[in-house]
This record gives C-alpha cells, structure tokens and sequence, in this order.
C-alpha cells in the first residue's frame, strides 16, 4: 500500500510514546541510580561502588543460588510436558477434558495458587493428614516450614502452576505435524520411543527451545509472587530470590541506588536470554514475514 | 482421526490412562481443596481437611466478602483491567497496522525492537518506574497504573495483532481504497472488523495477565483504598491464619470468574497463550 511518508509515523507514534515512557525512560534512569548514591540528601556519583555493595551482601548472593538452584524445574517441565503432550496427541480416552484440565492451572492468579498451596503443606496442613492418614507419618514433614524443604516445596509449586503452558505449546505444534511422518516411521518399524526421538523431537525443536528459554527466564526473573505469597522469602533467608531482593531493597529499606543495581545486573542477563529468544524467533521465521 | 490399538498395546494404553489420571488428579486437587474447604465451618475444616463437606456453610462467602472490603478491591481490579486492556488494544492495533500494510524506514528495527521488550521481566522496571511516577505524581492514581500497565501489556499485543493484520489480504485493503477509504477508514471499518478473533484472543489474554498482576499492584496502588483484588488476597495469609475456609472462600470468589471465563473462551486462551510461539 502507498502510503504518504508521515502516516506510518502518526499510527506508530502513540505505541512509540508509551514505550518510550514505561520502558525507554525508566531503563535509561535504572542506569543512572545503580551509578548513584545518597549522600546527605544529595545525590552523588558513585562508580561502581552499589554493584560491590551488593556482592557483599551474603542475602544477596544466597537469592543468586536460589534463582540458579529453581533452574532445575526447567529440564523437569520441558520432560514431563512433552510425555503428556504426546499421551494427549496419541488421543488417549478423553485427551480433551485432559488438555482442558492441564492448561487450568496456568491461568489461575499464583497469588490464589501460593496461599492455597501454603495451606496444604502446612505442618498442620492436608498433605500432611493425607500422609499420617496412610500410615505415612514419618513423611508428613514441615514442607514450608524448614530452610531444607521450603525451596523444593516452592519449585513443586511453580512446576504445577507452569508446566500446563508447555503441554499446550507442544500439543498445538504436534497437530500441525504431517501426519505422513509418523505413519512412514512406523511402516519402517520404529518401536514407540524411536518414534518419539526420530520424529516428535526434532518436528518439536522449536517450540521446545522456546520453552526452555522461556522456563529459563521465568526461573530467574518472574517468580517473585510465588515467593512473596508462599514464604515472604523465608524461613530465615531460605526462599529469597532476586526479585524479591530487589523489592525488599527498594520499598522496605529505601535503598532504592542498590536495589536499581541489582536491577541492571538482572536485566543483563534476561537481555542475554531475550537475544537468544529473538534468534530462535528469526530462525522459525516469523519476523521474516514482516518483508 | 483415531488410531486403532492393537491388542498387545492394551496394556500400553492402561499405562497411558494412569499416567494422564495422575496428572490430572495431581491438578485438580488444589482447586478442589480450595472449594471444598470454602464451604466447611472451622471445626469441620479442622476434623476434616479434605473430605467433602457435610453441609453447605456459605457463612465463609459471607464473611469473606465482607471483611476484605471485597468489593472494593474486586472494582480496583476491574477499573485497572478495562482500562490498561482498552488503552493497550487502540494503541497496539494503530501500531500493528502500520507495520504490517505500510512501509516506512526502521520498520524491522522498532518491530524487533518491540518484541525484545516482551520478556524484560516487570521487577527490573519496578524501581525505575516508581522514581518516576513520585516525580510526576502518578503513585497511587489509576492512571498512572493504568500507563504501566497498558505498557506492559504493547509489545505482545502489537506482535500479535501485526501478525494477524497481515493475514488480511492487499486485494480487500486496495478495493477500499479504490472506494475513496482514507488510512483511518481502512483500519476502522476493514481491519478492526476483520480481526475479531484476534481483538477477542488479545482482551481475554491480557485481562487475565492484568487481572492476576501482584508486583506493579502492590508498588503503585499502596492506599488501602486503592489495593487490588489480588494485594488483598496476598494479605489474608497473616491476617485471616486461623480461619481458613473463610480465607479458601475468598480464594475461590476470585477465582471463579477466570474458571468460567476459560471454560467458555477455551479456544481463545489456548490460541492467545500459544500464539507467541507457534506459527
């Protein structure tokens, strides 16, 4: 379409002022406060000096460990997401009611979803009935409660809540699959698994990086309700990770210069993530369709 | 089409069965608790934590509903929801438009540009923003949130709608130009119209993210008048410790509306959530 050369910039430009407000801005100040320090009700340049502050700091560097530490979850949900997609696909007995089922829990608020699950594992909690119940009551232990468990418990907890949009993802990509594939590999006598390595995988690549990736990003970056909601980051330090650091530093402490810091730090290494992300978008070539 | 199973993978098929039902059973559980438990008096809560219970208690509704200031919040959600989701989807339409049917330099550059922004997570913009909003005095105003928000919520809603866009064939866009429609004629009564599956993906979508947000929530609406649904339910735990179906009660009010909303829009939230990925 031929349009005049300003009229693209008048549809654009609303998006762009936005844009520019909520992330343009604010990322260019983000930078300068991690820079700065208050000194006497002055701000004042302080080089690098809250990027050493914070590495001090053994909170600070117990949330790394456990932001790392939720990055287990990733390979779990990528591997179960992708057997139940594939039961799904095999159009086991009520696959739909299942794919309705599973994708639930992705939609639920985690603010609902953490306090409901704090109360079932509480050392009173239902889990624990349920086990004592059995005659398992050596295992009904204090799931929240102690600075063992409390990060396991929490990783379960996001594992149930996400894993849901991996098997929705999957089963979405396996049903655009040629149905020619699967048939060929089977007349040549693949046994089931074969079947699964030789075809589903590779056919899945793409969307299978994308989950990782974005599993990956959501480890580090986008589980603060879980926390926030579930154990307030303890008992202790137990639970903290560094988005609850950055909010703790910022709004319960004023530190508002070293809670930026820990801000760029986090951006720099979703940005290496983004830039990943966008690569594998390019390769599957949806961008490309822009011309 | 439906595969045939051969008698040898009966037992295959059983497995398969178990393994789904423990998914799903493994699932449905916490919802069911949350319910079941809403229902319950204290006593019966306690003597019974996951039975079903004996009789219906709605004194737990009653008791929820009023003590959180409810509705309050329930409206703070819903003014913040519309607004952030109508701003979003007027602005993000006009963008996509232009990126999808006209040409213009730097177009690539600003899309890319638009969609790295998708996964920069809100916590690191936190900071920032609130230095900001004090500066122009947009804390603990629905506009200003509002403006996060609807910021936020453009760099998915302009990918998707671009995406779309250009599924609608030049031949329509040239006819109506032919028939003397401006710019703003086209996108209004060709575009818009066209893409309502996409209109009504991107609303359920992004109502839900909105819906359900805690971060920006709890950092820019801090006046006890001005809390969301969801700031208030995150400060029952401490608050409400000892009565807790009252608490499951109110959990499940908030609920309820996303559980329906799904199981009637099904096709536009599977579509919607996927549509970032698969293509």
């Amino acid at each position: 379409m031929r349009t005049r050369k300003i009229e693209p910039l008048l549809f654009i430009a609303p998006a762009m002022v936005v844009m520019l407000l909520v992330f343009g801005y604010p990322i260019v100040r983000l930078v300068m406060l991690s820079f700065e320090r208050q000194s006497q009700g002055q701000t004042v340049f302080a080089g690098i000096s809250n990027f050493q502050i914070i590495f001090k700091d053994d909170v600070f560097v117990q949330a790394i460990q456990h932001n790392l530490s939720l990055l287990i979850c990733v390979p779990i949900m990528v591997v179960a997401a992708l057997l139940l997609a594939i039961l799904l696909f095999e159009r086991i007995r009520g696959w739909q009611f299942y794919r309705t089922t599973l994708f639930l829990p992705y939609l639920l608020p985690i603010t609902v979803v953490g306090l409901v699950f704090s109360y079932i594992f509480q050392l009173s909690g239902v889990l624990n009935d349920i086990l004592n119940s059995l005659g398992l009551g050596f295992l009904a232990l204090d799931w929240l409660g102690s600075t063992k468990l409390a990060l396991p418990t929490m990783m379960f907890v996001i594992i149930w809540k996400e894993m849901g949009f991996g098997v929705i993802l999957f089963l979405a990509r396996l049903m655009s699959v040629e149905e020619e594939l699967f048939d060929a590999a089977k007349i040549d006598g693949a046994n089931w698994l074969q079947l699964q390595w030789h075809i589903t995988v590779p056919q899945l690549a793409t969307v299978i990086e994308f989950f990782t990736v974005i599993s990956i990003i959501t480890m580090l970056s986008w589980v603060f309700n879980y926390v926030y909601v579930m154990t307030g980051g303890g008992p202790g330090h137990a639970t903290i990770v560094t988005e609850l650091y950055i909010y703790l530093m910022a709004f319960q402490y004023s530190h508002m210069n070293l809670a930026a810091a820990v801000s760029v730090l986090l951006l720099l290494v979703t940005g290496v993530f983004i830039f990943l992300e966008l690569y594998l978008r390019d390769r599957s070539a949806i961008v490309e369709s822009l011309g | 089409m439906r595969r045939h199973l051969s008698p040898g993978r009966a037992a295959g098929s059983l497995s398969r069965q178990s393994l789904a039902v423990g998914a799903t059973l493994l699932v449905l559980f916490p919802i069911y608790f949350m319910v079941s438990s809403a229902f319950k008096t204290q006593s019966e809560y306690l003597a019974n934590k996951w039975g079903l219970p004996h009789t219906l208690q709605l004194a737990n509704f009653n008791t929820a509903l009023a003590g959180e200031k409810f509705f309050l919040r329930f409206a703070n959600s819903a003014i913040l929801t519309v607004g952030s989701v109508g701003v979003s989807l007027i602005i993000a339409s006009l963008a996509a438009f232009a990126f999808a049917r006209m040409n213009f330099r730097g177009k690539r550059l600003l899309f890319n540009l638009t969609l790295s922004l998708m996964i920069i997570p809100p916590v690191v913009m936190v900071v920032p923003l609130f230095v900001t909003m004090v500066r122009w005095g947009l804390v603990n105003t629905y506009q200003g949130t509002i403006l996060i928000y609807s910021g936020l919520l453009l760099p998915f809603s302009i990918y998707l709608m671009t995406n779309f866009f250009q599924t609608i064939p030049r031949e329509i866009i040239e006819a109506a130009r032919i028939d003397g429609c401006s710019t703003l004629g086209v996108f209004w009564r060709i575009m818009l119209p066209l893409s309502a599956p996409a209109i009504i993906t991107l609303i359920v979508v992004n109502a839900l993210w909105v819906w359900n947000e805690l971060l920006i929530a709890l950092v820019f609406m801090q006046k006890d008048e001005l809390k969301t649904l969801m700031v208030g339910i995150s400060a029952m735990r401490s608050r409400n410790y000892v009565n807790i179906p009252a608490t499951m009660a109110g959990l499940t009010i908030a609920t309820i509306p996303i559980v329906i909303v799904y199981m009637v829009g099904q096709r536009y939230f599977i579509r919607g959530m996927v549509s970032g990925a698969v293509k």
